[in-house]
């Protein structure tokens, strides 16, 4: 059978030679041809940077509290913009440029550990479901059917108010929930469709085992839509996160500098005494949050087969 | 057509009843157990012990869960722990000017975001398209709570638009239904039904965004697949005018995706309602769900959370109807 394979394997490879390239040098080959894909691309890569080396560029200490003699909230003074402090400084008189560039390392990591679990817990649904099909599916699409019952903030809301104590692990929780029905269905449908495709027939009929297809087979030929709905959900779970913090269900812990917190914490509390304290977090959570749709949306338009030429 | 509907009203059962079952453990996962998060700060070990007997906790669970079933199927979701009123009592009370607010946006994203998405599909390529797909981007990437107080900051003052609450401090509006514009014209109270759409403004744009967006995205997709169809060649080539191929074919075919998103998209409302009334005072269902939370009011969490999805699961069964009313071959499946 080995020789069977190998046999077969070299006049396919050439014909791919042939071709030109491969679906993901055509994808990446289209999307450096594309505006919005480098828009999003360069977004995403200055934002990593900064959540990367956000602790070396910073210029002050963002948990010091520098001039907090000269805060007033109780009559409305907040410092401005000053000498050192270009941004000026929140209620705790810290310096906002620095908790901002940090901030971005917090948001980060709220933003990709609730998509990672919600990818993970939704594609372990999602495989398991189109693996095995029958009641295994039924029962499990049930299950996603009803987390897509409950509207996505709501159920955010719900798994958060579970927990006495809201901290940074239950936002980064409540907020994973809303992708795992979407992933779980997007995985199903996709291995749903290859159950029957030629090329997993043509594995079964080579006698591969069935866990050797799902996983070598059927899987890697699905990661293309769950990596662009992951790009997607990036975005929508830092501003799910935001909106939990908003709400109260967030991270108390007032020295956190994440984006969502700050913007919440400056709404809420000192809007009227220093409005552009909330127009900065928001601004980069709106930028970051359109960086990862543009590449989202130009990834799922360069990996479309039917855009290949 | 009748068994369509039959079918579609059966289908949402197993979902509600699932979905029963895990309102019913979640309660059970609550901190200390459901007494003592219902009974909140006011919590004694007697006064735990007694509620468990009152609502049969000291009972098997599976009759516990068929209670709790009864209990939820005639409206009983005992008190809130902020206002000592019935639950479901607060939830009529509230429930108009959610309503009020959820129609008001989505006429908003209606009447923009469909001939946004047929002039961005129309025009493509163009300026016109690319300021409306970027728009739409930017749109969904606000921070909704956010948006609702710069509309408050920046445009409040300028328009003269009230920012908080639905109704002016002196106005003595009656109320009947709580509907507030329904009542001033059923009273022929003119000023309080000015007053109310006043109120409505602000906070049916700030909701209306994300809808909004999403409409539009979906009505330029849909259009710009019927634009290549078949049929359209064909009413084209033989001979139809233009506003009758665009009236006729494109908009007919091309609006069956939107009936499905503006189903969805009461989802994302009801989600929206609870971070926009909670910003402009607007006191309904979000506000009562954001009060509920700040309190840890777990009665009215639950009632709300149950009674959010219910709404979502029958409007999305609506629009199934609907989209069979409209699609004749959706009904053959």
């Amino acid at each position: 059978m080995n020789t069977l394979l190998t046999k077969k394997k070299e006049p396919i490879d050439k014909l791919a030679a042939a071709s030109g390239r491969s679906l993901g040098a055509e994808a990446l080959r289209r999307m450096l041809r594309s505006p919005v894909a480098i828009t999003g691309g360069a977004i995403t890569v200055l934002f990593l940077l900064l959540a990367i080396f956000a602790p070396l560029i910073a210029p002050k200490d963002p948990y010091e509290r520098y001039l907090q003699d000269k805060v007033s909230l109780g009559q409305g003074i907040i410092p401005g913009a000053q000498p050192g402090f270009p941004l000026g400084v929140d209620d705790f008189g810290r310096d906002y440029l620095s908790r901002l560039l940090v901030g971005a390392q917090q948001t980060l990591l709220v933003g990709v550990l609730a998509t990672v679990i919600g990818v993970l817990v939704g594609v372990l649904i999602g495989g398991l479901a189109g693996a095995f099909g029958g009641w295994v599916d039924t029962v499990l699409m049930r299950l996603v059917d009803v987390m897509l019952s409950v509207p996505s903030l709501l159920l955010a809301i719900s798994v958060a108010a579970l927990f006495q104590k809201p901290s940074q692990w239950t936002v980064i929780l409540a907020v994973s929930m809303i992708g795992v029905p979407i992933f779980a269905r997007l995985l199903r449908g996709s291995m749903l469709s290859q159950r029957g495709s030629d090329h997993v027939l043509a594995a079964t009929s080579l006698g591969v085992k069935r866990t050797a297809i799902v996983f070598r087979h059927m899987l890697p030929n699905s990661l293309g839509p769950v990596i662009v709905q992951a790009t997607l959900t990036l975005a929508t779970a830092i501003l799910e996160a935001a909106a939990l913090s908003f709400l109260g269900l967030g991270d108390p812990d007032p020295n956190r500098a994440e984006w969502g917190i700050m913007l919440s914490r400056a709404a809420r509390q000192f809007l009227d005494v220093r409005p552009e304290l909330a127009y900065y977090p928001a601004i980069a959570i709106i930028v970051v949050a359109l960086g990862f749709t543009l590449l989202g949306e130009s990834l799922r338009e360069a990996l479309d087969p039917k855009n290949r030429r | 057509m009748l068994r369509f509907l039959v079918r579609r009203l059966l289908q949402a059962i197993p979902t509600l009843l699932v979905l029963s079952i895990l309102i019913f453990a979640w309660l059970r996962a609550l901190p200390g157990g459901p007494a003592a998060a219902l009974l909140g700060d006011k919590a004694t070990p007697e006064k735990i012990a007694n509620l468990n007997h009152v609502l049969g906790l000291d009972q098997p669970v599976i009759i516990q869960y068929f209670k709790f079933l009864g209990r939820a199927i005639t409206g009983d979701f005992g008190s809130s722990l902020v206002s000592s009123q019935p639950v479901m009592g607060e939830i009529g009370t509230y429930l108009p000017a959610t309503i009020e607010l959820g129609i008001c946006a989505m006429i908003v994203a209606v009447v923009i975001g469909i001939p946004a998405g047929y002039l961005s599909a129309r025009y493509r390529g163009g300026v016109a398209d690319n300021v409306i797909i970027l728009l739409t981007l930017v749109g969904v990437a606000v921070p909704v709570f956010f948006l609702g107080y710069m509309m408050q900051d920046l445009l409040a003052g300028p328009l003269g638009l009230p920012s908080q609450g639905r109704q002016a401090a002196g106005l003595d509006a009656t109320s009947i239904t709580n509907f507030a514009i329904l009542d001033g014209i059923m009273t022929s109270e003119w000023d309080a039904v000015w007053d109310a759409i006043l109120h409505l403004i602000l906070p049916a744009f700030a909701l209306a965004t994300i809808p909004l967006a999403v409409i539009t995205r979906i009505t330029r997709a849909s259009v710009l697949e019927v634009l290549n169809e078949d049929f359209i060649r064909t009413a084209n080539s033989k001979g139809l005018t233009q506003p009758v191929v665009r009236r006729r074919h494109v908009l007919r075919n091309g609006l069956l995706p939107v009936v499905t998103t503006i189903g969805l998209q009461t989802g994302a409302l009801l989600g929206g309602a609870v971070l926009t009334e909670r910003v402009f005072n607007f006191r309904g269902l979000g506000f009562l769900l954001a009060e509920g939370i700040e309190r840890r009011d777990y009665p009215r969490l639950q009632a709300l959370l149950l009674f959010g999805a219910l709404v979502y699961v029958l409007v999305n069964m609506l629009v199934d109807v609907s989209y069979g009313l409209i699609d004749p071959r959706v009904r053959v499946r």
